[in-house]
C-alpha cells in the first residue's frame, strides 16, 4: 500500500504503538497503515458517508460524527495523538476543534494549505481567486470555507497555547522543502506537529 | 417487491429443535436457581466452513423467532429479516453460516412462561424464573458449542437482539469477533420503561390473565395482549412514518363519527394487535420486556477490563428517526466503548421509518453491514 505523500509524512510523525484520533480520516488510509504496519491503535472520524463506508471497507475503525459540534463525546488525554489532516480549513469553529484536540490528547498533528503560496498570490494580483493542486477547488464549489496563511495560523496556535514542535513546509507535490526560509510564501502545505503549552 | 424462494433466497427451510440442557443438567442462572430441562429452535443457512471461522449468530428483538430467513413449507411470506439473509445479499450465505435462535422465555419453538413444568405437569406461568440478558445469552453460547462453533465472526442483532449481542461480547469477547449492535441500548430510560410498564399492565389487568395460569383455565388475556402491541407499536415507527402511511385517511367503513375504528391509522393498530395475538405469548411478553428493563451491563466497573484488548470490534447503528432507542442510545455505548479503548464503528443511519427501519433494506444500512461482513471475513482470513 503506498501512501498518500502527505499521509505518508504524517504517519512518520507519529511514534509506533500510539493511539491515534484522525479527524476528518476520509477513507481511513492513514489509520490502516499505521494499524497495519506501525502497531498503532486509533479511531477515525468522518462525515461523508461514502468516505465513512471507504474507511469502513479499510478496516478502520470510524465514528460518523461532526467536528465542528459533537467532540465532546471523547474524554480527555485519551489519544497520544490527534490528527487534523487538511481539514481545518473546511470547519465551522475551527478554535473549538483545535481546543478540543488540545484536550484530547498529548500531541497534535495538524497539516494545511498554505493561502499564502506564492502562486496563489499572483492569482490573486491577477484579480482571480487562488486554486492550485492543494486549493483545486472553485470559488462556488469547495469545501474549503476558511483559508489561511502559515503566518496567521501560527498567530492562533500560539493564541490557543499550542506549542510548535515541528514544522514541515511542503511543496505543491507533497514533497517537504529543504528550506524553512520563507515558508509563507514558498510553500503549498505545512504540517505542524504541536503540543498544549 | 417481495423475493420468490430461489432469488436471492435461501429458499426452503425448517426449524429445528435441539434440548440443550436437561432436568439433570439443568441452565444455571444468573439470579440464582436453575431451569432445566431447556430447548431451543433454530434455524441455520449457508454453510459452515471447515475452519469454522464464518458463521454468524442472529440475536432477534423482543417479538422474533428462530425463522430469520427463506421459506417454511407451503408459506408465501419469508422470515422475519430475508432482506438481509441470503444468497448475495449483505449477510450472504454463499459465503457466511447463519444461525438463528428462538429466546428462551419467548413462545416460537424454545422453552417459555408457558411450557410445561416439570415439577407440576401444567404449563410454569409466573412461576418461571425471571430472566437476564446473561441468561439469553448462555443458551446461545451452548447453541454454539453443540454446533460447533468456538468464535463467531460476528454476533448481531437489533433492538433487544443488540442488547444480547453487548452482553455476549462484553462477557466472552474470545467468542465473538464483531459485535453488531443495532438500533439498541445498553440502559433503558425512564421513558422505555414506563412504556413497558403500561403494557405489561394491560396484559396483567386482562381478566382473561388468571394470574399467568389463563392456559389451564382455557383463556387467553388478548385483550391486554393486542393493547400492548398497539402501544408499543407506535413506539416502533416515528411520527413522520406514521403519517406518511395514514395521515388522517379515514378507515373506508367509518360513516358516522363515535368510537369505533374511523381512521386508516387505527385500523393499521387494530390489526396488528390481532395478529400479534395469533404468535405471541402475553407471558413471554411480561418475562422479555423485564429482561430489557434490567439490563445494564455498564454499571459493572469490570464489564470493559474483561474486554481488554482482546479482538472484539463494534459496531453501532442508530437511526435519525428512532425515538424508541434513538441515537443517544447508541452514541451511549459508542462513547462508553470508545472510551475504554476498543475499536469501534458507528454510523446514524438517515430513515424516516423511526425504530422499525433496523428490519428494512434501508440501502445505507445494508451498504454497512455489507462492507462491514465483508471486511470481518477478510480479515479472519488474512
Amino acid at each position: 500500500m503506498t501512501l498518500r505523500p502527505d499521509l505518508g509524512l504524517v504517519a512518520g510523525l507519529i511514534p509506533s504503538g500510539s493511539r491515534v484520533l484522525d479527524l476528518g480520516c476520509g477513507s481511513g488510509e492513514l489509520l490502516a497503515e499505521l494499524i497495519a504496519e506501525h502497531g498503532c491503535r486509533g479511531t477515525g472520524v468522518e462525515i461523508d458517508p461514502p468516505l465513512v463506508l471507504a474507511a469502513i471497507s479499510a478496516g478502520v475503525p470510524v465514528i460518523e460524527l461532526d467536528l465542528d459540534s459533537e467532540l465532546a463525546d471523547f474524554a480527555d488525554h485519551s489519544y497520544d495523538v490527534v490528527v487534523l489532516s487538511r481539514t481545518v480549513q473546511t470547519l465551522h469553529r475551527p478554535v473549538e476543534v483545535l481546543k478540543h484536540m488540545e484536550r484530547i490528547g498529548r500531541r497534535l498533528i495538524v497539516s494545511v494549505p498554505n493561502f499564502g503560496y506564492w502562486r496563489h498570490r499572483l492569482r490573486l494580483l491577477r484579480g482571480r481567486m487562488p486554486m492550485s493542486r492543494e486549493i483545486p477547488h472553485a470559488w462556488y464549489d469547495t469545501p474549503n470555507l476558511r483559508h489561511t496563511t502559515l503566518v496567521e495560523l501560527e498567530e492562533l496556535f500560539a493564541r490557543l497555547g499550542l506549542v510548535i514542535e515541528q514544522r514541515i513546509v511542503l511543496h505543491p507535490t507533497g514533497r517537504p522543502l529543504p528550506s524553512d526560509r520563507l515558508a509563507n510564501i514558498t510553500g503549498g502545505s505545512a504540517v505542524y506537529v504541536l503540543r498544549a503549552g | 417487491m417481495q423475493a420468490k424462494p430461489g432469488t436471492g433466497s435461501v429458499g426452503l427451510v425448517s426449524t429445528r429443535s435441539v434440548r440443550l440442557f436437561t432436568g439433570e443438567e439443568p441452565l444455571h442462572l444468573e439470579r440464582g436457581g436453575t431451569l432445566g430441562p431447556v430447548d431451543v429452535a433454530y434455524e441455520t443457512y449457508g454453510t459452515l466452513s471447515p475452519a469454522a471461522d464464518n458463521a454468524v449468530f442472529i440475536c432477534h428483538a423482543l417479538t422474533g423467532d428462530a425463522h430469520a430467513a427463506g421459506f417454511h413449507e407451503g408459506a408465501t411470506r419469508p422470515g422475519w429479516w430475508d432482506n438481509l439473509i441470503g444468497p448475495g445479499k449483505p449477510l450472504d450465505t454463499d459465503r457466511f453460516f447463519v444461525v438463528c435462535a428462538n429466546l428462551i422465555g419467548g413462545c416460537q419453538g424454545s422453552t417459555g412462561p408457558s411450557s410445561t413444568n416439570p415439577a407440576t405437569g401444567a404449563a410454569y406461568g409466573l412461576d418461571f424464573p425471571v430472566l437476564m440478558m446473561r441468561d439469553l445469552v448462555e443458551v446461545h453460547r451452548a447453541l454454539l458449542r453443540h454446533l460447533g462453533i468456538g468464535r463467531l465472526l460476528a454476533a448481531l442483532g437489533g433492538s433487544l437482539g443488540g442488547m444480547q449481542v453487548l452482553q455476549w461480547a462484553l462477557d466472552h469477547p474470545e467468542e465473538v469477533a464483531n459485535a453488531v449492535v443495532i438500533a439498541a441500548s445498553s440502559r433503558l430510560t425512564a421513558q422505555n420503561i414506563a412504556f413497558s410498564a403500561v403494557a405489561r399492565r394491560a396484559i396483567m389487568a386482562d381478566p382473561h390473565f388468571v394470574d399467568g395460569a389463563y392456559t389451564a383455565a382455557g383463556v387467553n388475556p388478548d385483550t391486554g395482549l393486542s393493547i400492548a402491541r398497539m402501544m408499543a407499536h407506535i413506539t416502533y415507527l416515528s411520527e413522520d412514518a406514521l403519517t406518511e402511511k395514514f395521515g388522517r385517511q379515514p378507515h373506508p367503513d367509518a360513516h358516522e363519527p363515535g368510537f369505533g375504528i374511523d381512521f386508516a391509522v387505527e385500523s393499521y393498530l387494530d390489526h396488528q394487535g390481532q395478529a400479534f395475538l395469533e404468535r405471541f405469548d402475553a407471558l413471554s411478553y411480561l418475562y422479555l420486556t423485564r429482561v430489557m428493563d434490567y439490563f445494564d451491563p455498564f454499571a459493572d466497573p469490570e464489564a470493559l477490563a474483561r474486554v481488554g484488548d482482546r479482538a472484539v470490534k463494534w459496531l453501532v447503528l442508530s437511526f435519525a428517526t428512532d425515538w424508541r432507542f434513538g441515537t443517544d442510545h447508541s452514541r451511549r455505548i459508542v462513547r462508553t466503548l470508545e472510551r475504554a479503548g476498543q475499536p469501534v464503528t458507528f454510523r446514524e443511519i438517515p430513515s424516516t421509518w423511526g425504530h422499525d427501519s433496523f428490519l428494512l433494506a434501508v440501502e445505507p444500512y445494508h451498504a454497512t453491514l455489507r462492507a462491514y461482513l465483508d471486511r470481518a471475513l477478510k480479515e479472519v482470513r488474512r
